[in-house]
Protein backbone atom coordinates (compact mmCIF):
# COMPACT_ATOMS: atom_id res chain seq x y z
CA UNK A 1 0.00 0.00 0.00
CA UNK A 2 2.96 2.32 1.17
CA UNK A 3 4.31 1.53 -2.46
CA UNK A 4 1.47 2.52 -4.23
CA UNK A 5 1.09 5.86 -2.53
CA UNK A 6 5.07 6.71 -2.99
CA UNK A 7 5.12 5.35 -6.80
CA UNK A 8 1.82 7.60 -7.37
CA UNK A 9 3.59 10.58 -5.96
CA UNK A 10 6.84 10.01 -7.93
CA UNK A 11 4.50 9.42 -11.23
CA UNK A 12 3.00 12.46 -10.98
CA UNK A 13 5.92 14.54 -10.33
CA UNK A 14 7.72 12.82 -13.11
CA UNK A 15 4.48 14.46 -15.02
CA UNK A 16 4.73 17.40 -13.52
CA UNK A 17 8.09 18.65 -13.91
CA UNK A 18 7.94 21.88 -13.51
CA UNK A 19 7.01 21.37 -10.15
CA UNK A 20 10.23 19.60 -9.72
CA UNK A 21 11.99 21.96 -11.09
CA UNK A 22 11.33 25.20 -9.70
CA UNK A 23 12.33 23.80 -6.44
CA UNK A 24 15.90 22.72 -7.40
CA UNK A 25 16.37 25.86 -8.61
CA UNK A 26 15.55 28.29 -6.78
CA UNK A 27 17.96 26.64 -4.26
CA UNK A 28 20.77 26.65 -6.92
CA UNK A 29 19.82 30.33 -7.47
CA UNK A 30 19.75 31.80 -3.88
CA UNK A 31 22.80 29.76 -3.36
CA UNK A 32 24.90 31.03 -6.70
CA UNK A 33 23.24 34.87 -5.28
CA UNK A 34 25.86 35.08 -2.57
CA UNK A 35 28.77 34.57 -4.05
CA UNK A 36 27.94 36.95 -6.69
CA UNK A 37 26.86 39.46 -4.17
CA UNK A 38 30.18 39.43 -1.99
CA UNK A 39 32.68 39.11 -4.51
CA UNK A 40 35.37 37.22 -4.20
CA UNK A 41 36.62 37.45 -0.42
CA UNK A 42 37.30 33.17 -0.08
CA UNK A 43 37.50 33.82 3.85
CA UNK A 44 33.82 35.14 4.27
CA UNK A 45 32.77 32.79 1.91
CA UNK A 46 33.89 29.41 3.58
CA UNK A 47 32.86 30.67 6.92
CA UNK A 48 29.29 31.96 5.40
CA UNK A 49 29.04 28.52 3.17
CA UNK A 50 27.05 26.36 5.79
CA UNK A 51 24.85 28.64 6.95
CA UNK A 52 23.91 29.91 3.10
CA UNK A 53 23.43 26.61 1.92
CA UNK A 54 21.21 25.09 4.98
CA UNK A 55 19.03 28.45 4.92
CA UNK A 56 18.55 27.68 0.68
CA UNK A 57 17.66 24.22 1.64
CA UNK A 58 15.20 25.11 4.18
CA UNK A 59 13.40 27.63 1.93
CA UNK A 60 13.37 25.45 -1.08
CA UNK A 61 12.18 22.74 0.91
CA UNK A 62 9.00 25.00 2.54
CA UNK A 63 8.28 26.21 -1.12
CA UNK A 64 7.31 22.93 -1.99
CA UNK A 65 5.50 22.30 0.98
CA UNK A 66 1.75 23.59 -0.22
CA UNK A 67 1.90 20.81 -2.76
CA UNK A 68 1.94 18.21 -0.98
CA UNK A 69 -1.86 17.70 0.17
CA UNK A 70 -3.50 20.39 -1.52
CA UNK A 71 -3.57 18.43 -4.62
CA UNK A 72 -5.01 15.57 -3.28
CA UNK A 73 -7.36 17.83 -1.27
CA UNK A 74 -9.26 19.93 -4.31
CA UNK A 75 -9.48 17.05 -6.57
CA UNK A 76 -11.05 14.35 -3.62
CA UNK A 77 -8.02 11.97 -3.17
CA UNK A 78 -7.26 12.81 0.36
CA UNK A 79 -11.07 11.92 1.22
CA UNK A 80 -10.24 8.61 -0.19
CA UNK A 81 -6.83 8.40 1.25
CA UNK A 82 -8.29 9.24 4.46
CA UNK A 83 -11.21 6.37 3.76
CA UNK A 84 -8.66 3.84 3.20
CA UNK A 85 -8.80 0.54 5.60
CA UNK A 86 -4.60 1.03 5.91
CA UNK A 87 -3.65 2.89 8.55
CA UNK A 88 -3.90 6.90 7.60
CA UNK A 89 -0.22 7.42 9.48
CA UNK A 90 1.23 5.19 7.37
CA UNK A 91 -0.13 6.20 3.71
CA UNK A 92 1.11 9.65 5.16
CA UNK A 93 4.65 8.38 5.94
CA UNK A 94 4.44 7.49 2.07
CA UNK A 95 3.68 10.67 0.96
CA UNK A 96 6.15 12.34 3.09
CA UNK A 97 9.02 9.77 1.65
CA UNK A 98 7.98 10.86 -1.58
CA UNK A 99 8.03 14.39 -1.27
CA UNK A 100 11.64 14.42 -0.16
CA UNK A 101 12.51 12.06 -3.26
CA UNK A 102 11.36 14.39 -5.33
CA UNK A 103 12.26 17.73 -3.16
CA UNK A 104 14.89 16.44 -0.43
CA UNK A 105 17.56 14.17 -3.16
CA UNK A 106 18.07 16.90 -5.60
CA UNK A 107 19.39 18.92 -2.87
CA UNK A 108 21.25 16.90 -1.42
CA UNK A 109 23.08 15.77 -4.64
CA UNK A 110 23.34 19.41 -5.95
CA UNK A 111 24.66 21.09 -2.58
CA UNK A 112 28.35 20.03 -2.96
CA UNK A 113 28.38 21.17 -6.63
CA UNK A 114 27.08 24.59 -5.45
CA UNK A 115 29.82 24.03 -2.27
CA UNK A 116 32.80 24.85 -4.98
CA UNK A 117 31.72 28.40 -5.37
CA UNK A 118 32.40 28.86 -1.69
CA UNK A 119 35.68 27.29 -1.92
CA UNK A 120 35.39 24.53 0.77
CA UNK A 121 37.28 21.77 0.76
CA UNK A 122 36.60 18.35 -0.57
CA UNK A 123 36.02 17.01 3.08
CA UNK A 124 33.54 19.64 4.18
CA UNK A 125 32.05 19.10 0.64
CA UNK A 126 30.93 15.50 1.85
CA UNK A 127 30.03 16.75 5.36
CA UNK A 128 27.48 19.17 3.79
CA UNK A 129 26.03 16.24 1.64
CA UNK A 130 25.92 14.15 4.74
CA UNK A 131 24.43 16.59 6.67
CA UNK A 132 21.76 17.32 4.00
CA UNK A 133 20.74 13.44 3.55
CA UNK A 134 20.19 13.34 7.42
CA UNK A 135 18.58 16.83 7.52
CA UNK A 136 15.87 17.07 4.33
CA UNK A 137 14.06 14.19 5.53
CA UNK A 138 13.93 15.85 8.37
CA UNK A 139 12.39 19.00 6.79
CA UNK A 140 9.78 16.82 5.01
CA UNK A 141 8.49 15.38 7.94
CA UNK A 142 8.20 18.31 9.97
CA UNK A 143 6.61 20.39 6.66
CA UNK A 144 4.11 17.78 6.48
CA UNK A 145 2.47 18.75 9.90
CA UNK A 146 2.14 22.35 8.49
CA UNK A 147 0.92 21.55 5.22
CA UNK A 148 -1.80 19.41 6.86
CA UNK A 149 -3.13 22.38 9.02
CA UNK A 150 -2.83 24.45 6.67
CA UNK A 151 -4.91 22.73 4.14
CA UNK A 152 -7.66 24.46 2.40
CA UNK A 153 -6.74 28.04 4.28
CA UNK A 154 -6.92 30.79 2.58
CA UNK A 155 -3.03 32.37 2.87
CA UNK A 156 -2.02 28.83 3.86
CA UNK A 157 1.30 29.34 2.20
CA UNK A 158 2.57 32.56 5.09
CA UNK A 159 0.99 30.82 7.66
CA UNK A 160 2.70 27.29 6.91
CA UNK A 161 6.47 28.92 6.95
CA UNK A 162 5.31 30.88 10.52
CA UNK A 163 4.94 27.24 11.62
CA UNK A 164 7.02 25.38 10.14
CA UNK A 165 10.40 27.57 10.07
CA UNK A 166 10.83 27.84 13.62
CA UNK A 167 10.59 23.99 14.38
CA UNK A 168 13.10 23.70 11.37
CA UNK A 169 15.85 25.75 13.65
CA UNK A 170 17.27 23.03 15.51
CA UNK A 171 17.82 21.42 11.93
CA UNK A 172 19.90 24.49 10.78
CA UNK A 173 21.62 24.81 13.87
CA UNK A 174 22.98 21.27 13.52
CA UNK A 175 23.23 20.56 10.04
CA UNK A 176 25.11 23.95 9.22
CA UNK A 177 27.14 23.50 12.67
CA UNK A 178 28.66 19.54 11.25
CA UNK A 179 29.71 21.54 8.55
CA UNK A 180 31.08 24.65 10.28
CA UNK A 181 33.35 21.92 12.67
CA UNK A 182 34.76 19.96 10.03
CA UNK A 183 36.54 23.58 8.34
CA UNK A 184 37.56 23.59 11.80
CA UNK A 185 39.41 20.73 12.09
CA UNK A 186 36.65 19.49 14.74
CA UNK A 187 34.66 16.57 15.10
CA UNK A 188 31.57 16.11 13.69
CA UNK A 189 30.20 13.09 15.21
CA UNK A 190 28.02 14.81 17.77
CA UNK A 191 26.45 16.91 15.26
CA UNK A 192 25.38 13.82 13.29
CA UNK A 193 24.01 12.09 16.15
CA UNK A 194 21.90 14.75 16.78
CA UNK A 195 20.86 15.18 13.53
CA UNK A 196 19.97 11.38 13.87
CA UNK A 197 18.23 11.63 16.68
CA UNK A 198 16.18 14.27 15.32
CA UNK A 199 14.99 12.31 12.48
CA UNK A 200 14.22 9.33 14.53
CA UNK A 201 12.05 12.05 16.79
CA UNK A 202 10.19 13.02 13.53
CA UNK A 203 9.85 9.76 11.92
CA UNK A 204 8.02 8.52 15.10
CA UNK A 205 5.63 11.48 15.50
CA UNK A 206 5.17 13.58 12.63
CA UNK A 207 3.39 10.84 10.67
CA UNK A 208 1.10 10.46 13.57
CA UNK A 209 0.71 14.35 14.19
CA UNK A 210 0.11 14.77 10.41
CA UNK A 211 -2.72 12.06 9.88
CA UNK A 212 -4.44 13.88 12.84
CA UNK A 213 -4.20 17.25 11.38
CA UNK A 214 -5.54 16.04 7.88
CA UNK A 215 -8.17 14.39 10.13
CA UNK A 216 -8.92 17.72 11.64
CA UNK A 217 -8.42 19.63 8.26
CA UNK A 218 -10.82 18.01 6.47
CA UNK A 219 -13.97 17.60 9.00
CA UNK B 1 -26.50 -3.12 9.29
CA UNK B 2 -25.67 0.45 9.08
CA UNK B 3 -27.90 2.58 11.28
CA UNK B 4 -27.92 6.53 12.28
CA UNK B 5 -29.44 7.50 15.42
CA UNK B 6 -30.58 11.12 15.87
CA UNK B 7 -28.07 12.22 13.69
CA UNK B 8 -27.64 16.55 13.66
CA UNK B 9 -26.00 18.68 11.73
CA UNK B 10 -24.78 22.14 12.70
CA UNK B 11 -23.85 24.70 9.99
CA UNK B 12 -22.79 28.13 11.84
CA UNK B 13 -25.70 28.88 13.75
CA UNK B 14 -28.17 27.06 11.35
CA UNK B 15 -29.20 23.58 11.98
CA UNK B 16 -28.95 21.86 8.37
CA UNK B 17 -31.09 18.90 9.63
CA UNK B 18 -31.21 17.23 13.16
CA UNK B 19 -33.31 13.65 14.93
CA UNK B 20 -32.27 11.72 11.79
CA UNK B 21 -32.76 8.10 12.47
CA UNK B 22 -32.57 5.37 9.96
CA UNK B 23 -31.32 1.53 9.35
CA UNK B 24 -30.58 0.09 6.56
CA UNK B 25 -29.92 -4.02 6.15
CA UNK B 26 -28.16 -5.94 3.34
CA UNK B 27 -30.16 -5.70 0.04
CA UNK B 28 -31.86 -3.02 1.06
CA UNK B 29 -31.23 1.11 -0.44
CA UNK B 30 -31.45 4.47 1.10
CA UNK B 31 -32.00 7.14 -1.41
CA UNK B 32 -31.21 10.67 0.21
CA UNK B 33 -33.05 13.29 -1.39
CA UNK B 34 -33.99 17.61 -0.52
CA UNK B 35 -32.84 20.84 -2.28
CA UNK B 36 -29.51 22.31 -2.70
CA UNK B 37 -28.27 23.24 0.35
CA UNK B 38 -29.88 20.64 2.52
CA UNK B 39 -27.04 18.68 3.76
CA UNK B 40 -27.15 15.71 1.77
CA UNK B 41 -23.38 16.09 1.49
CA UNK B 42 -22.80 16.49 4.95
CA UNK B 43 -25.09 13.49 5.77
CA UNK B 44 -23.10 11.69 3.44
CA UNK B 45 -19.45 12.60 4.50
CA UNK B 46 -20.99 11.56 8.57
CA UNK B 47 -22.11 8.10 6.99
CA UNK B 48 -18.67 7.40 6.17
CA UNK B 49 -17.20 8.77 9.12
CA UNK B 50 -15.41 12.10 7.16
CA UNK B 51 -17.70 14.16 9.39
CA UNK B 52 -18.30 13.63 13.00
CA UNK B 53 -22.11 14.67 13.76
CA UNK B 54 -23.19 17.38 15.68
CA UNK B 55 -25.09 14.81 18.39
CA UNK B 56 -26.27 11.23 17.28
CA UNK B 57 -23.95 8.80 16.26
CA UNK B 58 -23.84 6.67 13.38
CA UNK B 59 -22.93 2.46 13.96
CA UNK B 60 -21.91 -0.28 12.05
CA UNK B 61 -23.43 -3.82 13.06
CA UNK B 62 -23.87 -2.12 16.51
CA UNK B 63 -20.46 -0.49 16.95
CA UNK B 64 -20.00 3.44 17.08
CA UNK B 65 -18.17 4.00 13.60
CA UNK B 66 -15.58 6.16 15.33
CA UNK B 67 -14.31 3.37 17.42
CA UNK B 68 -14.06 1.15 14.72
CA UNK B 69 -13.11 3.60 11.92
CA UNK B 70 -10.10 1.30 10.53
CA UNK B 71 -11.91 -1.52 9.90
CA UNK B 72 -15.05 0.38 9.22
CA UNK B 73 -13.32 1.91 6.27
CA UNK B 74 -12.59 -1.48 4.58
CA UNK B 75 -15.95 -2.39 4.57
CA UNK B 76 -17.50 0.34 2.79
CA UNK B 77 -16.77 2.40 -0.77
CA UNK B 78 -17.23 6.29 -0.74
CA UNK B 79 -18.16 8.10 -4.04
CA UNK B 80 -17.88 11.92 -3.35
CA UNK B 81 -18.71 14.93 -5.07
CA UNK B 82 -14.97 15.11 -6.51
CA UNK B 83 -13.92 12.26 -8.12
CA UNK B 84 -10.87 11.54 -6.52
CA UNK B 85 -9.37 11.24 -10.69
CA UNK B 86 -5.92 13.13 -11.83
CA UNK B 87 -5.46 14.66 -14.78
CA UNK B 88 -1.52 13.68 -15.15
CA UNK B 89 -2.54 9.94 -15.06
CA UNK B 90 -4.26 7.55 -16.92
CA UNK B 91 -7.95 6.06 -16.98
CA UNK B 92 -5.61 2.42 -15.82
CA UNK B 93 -3.52 4.03 -13.83
CA UNK B 94 -6.29 6.12 -11.62
CA UNK B 95 -8.18 3.34 -11.37
CA UNK B 96 -5.42 1.02 -10.08
CA UNK B 97 -4.37 3.48 -7.82
CA UNK B 98 -7.92 4.54 -6.34
CA UNK B 99 -8.16 0.47 -6.31
CA UNK B 100 -5.21 -0.25 -4.13
CA UNK B 101 -5.80 2.45 -1.66
CA UNK B 102 -9.70 0.91 -0.95
CA UNK B 103 -7.10 -2.09 -0.60
CA UNK B 104 -7.52 -4.35 -3.31
CA UNK B 105 -4.31 -4.61 -5.63
CA UNK B 106 -5.64 -4.88 -9.58
CA UNK B 107 -3.73 -5.92 -11.93
CA UNK B 108 -3.68 -3.90 -15.53
CA UNK B 109 -6.36 -6.45 -17.29
CA UNK B 110 -8.54 -6.74 -14.72
CA UNK B 111 -8.82 -3.09 -14.35
CA UNK B 112 -9.23 -2.80 -18.19
CA UNK B 113 -11.82 -5.20 -17.56
CA UNK B 114 -13.54 -2.91 -15.67
CA UNK B 115 -13.55 0.49 -17.86
CA UNK B 116 -14.71 -1.49 -20.76
CA UNK B 117 -17.85 -2.79 -18.45
CA UNK B 118 -18.21 1.35 -18.03
CA UNK B 119 -18.70 1.57 -21.65
CA UNK B 120 -14.91 3.10 -21.74
CA UNK B 121 -13.03 1.23 -24.50
CA UNK B 122 -9.86 2.67 -26.08
CA UNK B 123 -9.68 5.72 -23.60
CA UNK B 124 -7.54 2.74 -21.19
CA UNK B 125 -4.48 5.02 -21.57
CA UNK B 126 -5.76 8.06 -22.39
CA UNK B 127 -4.83 10.85 -19.98
CA UNK B 128 -8.03 11.76 -18.25
CA UNK B 129 -7.25 15.42 -18.87
CA UNK B 130 -8.46 14.90 -21.98
CA UNK B 131 -11.97 12.83 -21.11
CA UNK B 132 -14.75 14.44 -20.91
CA UNK B 133 -16.73 14.88 -17.10
CA UNK B 134 -18.86 11.75 -18.38
CA UNK B 135 -16.01 9.69 -18.91
CA UNK B 136 -14.34 11.15 -16.13
CA UNK B 137 -17.37 9.65 -13.87
CA UNK B 138 -17.15 6.52 -15.75
CA UNK B 139 -13.52 6.05 -14.77
CA UNK B 140 -14.38 6.49 -10.74
CA UNK B 141 -17.31 4.42 -11.02
CA UNK B 142 -15.63 1.59 -12.33
CA UNK B 143 -13.74 1.66 -8.90
CA UNK B 144 -17.45 -0.37 -7.50
CA UNK B 145 -16.89 -3.18 -10.01
CA UNK B 146 -13.29 -4.13 -8.53
CA UNK B 147 -13.38 -3.46 -4.65
CA UNK B 148 -15.94 -6.16 -3.16
CA UNK B 149 -17.46 -4.11 -0.06
CA UNK B 150 -20.45 -4.43 1.88
CA UNK B 151 -21.70 -0.81 2.15
CA UNK B 152 -21.53 2.24 -1.17
CA UNK B 153 -22.02 5.44 0.14
CA UNK B 154 -21.99 7.52 -3.64
CA UNK B 155 -22.83 10.69 -3.41
CA UNK B 156 -24.80 12.19 -6.93
CA UNK B 157 -22.73 9.28 -8.77
CA UNK B 158 -24.74 10.48 -11.70
CA UNK B 159 -23.76 13.82 -12.63
CA UNK B 160 -22.59 13.96 -16.44
CA UNK B 161 -23.67 10.64 -17.36
CA UNK B 162 -25.49 9.81 -20.21
CA UNK B 163 -28.64 8.08 -20.62
CA UNK B 164 -26.73 4.59 -21.42
CA UNK B 165 -24.38 4.71 -18.12
CA UNK B 166 -27.20 5.98 -16.57
CA UNK B 167 -29.03 2.30 -17.55
CA UNK B 168 -25.71 0.67 -16.87
CA UNK B 169 -25.10 2.34 -13.40
CA UNK B 170 -29.24 1.09 -12.69
CA UNK B 171 -28.06 -2.08 -13.27
CA UNK B 172 -25.04 -2.16 -11.60
CA UNK B 173 -26.57 -0.97 -8.42
CA UNK B 174 -29.55 -3.76 -9.18
CA UNK B 175 -26.81 -6.93 -8.94
CA UNK B 176 -25.23 -5.20 -6.56
CA UNK B 177 -28.17 -5.18 -3.80
CA UNK B 178 -29.58 -8.43 -5.01
CA UNK B 179 -26.10 -10.00 -3.81
CA UNK B 180 -26.40 -8.25 -0.64
CA UNK B 181 -24.75 -5.23 -0.79
CA UNK B 182 -26.46 -2.16 0.96
CA UNK B 183 -25.82 1.69 -0.67
CA UNK B 184 -27.15 5.33 0.73
CA UNK B 185 -27.01 7.36 -3.00
CA UNK B 186 -27.94 10.85 -3.47
CA UNK B 187 -29.50 11.97 -6.61
CA UNK B 188 -31.37 14.96 -8.29
CA UNK B 189 -31.64 12.22 -11.62
CA UNK B 190 -34.92 10.21 -11.09
CA UNK B 191 -33.48 6.39 -11.19
CA UNK B 192 -35.47 3.51 -10.61
CA UNK B 193 -33.16 1.23 -8.55
CA UNK B 194 -35.17 -1.73 -7.62
CA UNK B 195 -34.19 -3.49 -3.99
CA UNK B 196 -35.64 -5.31 -1.48
CA UNK B 197 -36.57 -2.55 0.74
CA UNK B 198 -35.64 1.28 -0.80
CA UNK B 199 -35.72 3.70 2.16
CA UNK B 200 -36.68 7.38 1.51
CA UNK B 201 -34.86 9.66 3.50
CA UNK B 202 -36.40 13.98 2.69
CA UNK B 203 -33.98 16.63 3.88
CA UNK B 204 -35.47 19.88 4.00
Amino acid sequence: MLIWVIRRDLLLAMRRQADVLTTLFFFVIVVSLFPLGIGPEMNILRIMAPGVVWVAALLASMLSLGRMFSNDYLDGTLEQILLSPTSLSVLVLGKMFAHWLITGVPLVLMAPVLGIQYDLPSSALIVLALSLLIGTPILSLIGGIGAALTLGLRGGGVLVSLLVLPLYIPVLIFGAGAVEASTAGLGVDAHFSLLGAFLLVSLVLAPWATAASLRVSME
Amino acid sequence: MLQGNNLECVRGDRVLFSGINFSIKPGELMQVRGPNGSGKTSLLRMLCGLAVPNSGKVSWNGANIRSISEEYCGVITYLGHMSGIKDELTAIENLRIASALSGVEVDEKRACEALHQMGLIERENLFTKLLSQGQKRRVSLARLLLVRTQLWILDEPLTALDVSAIELMKNILERYLAQGGMVVLTTHQEIDVSAAVTHQLYLS
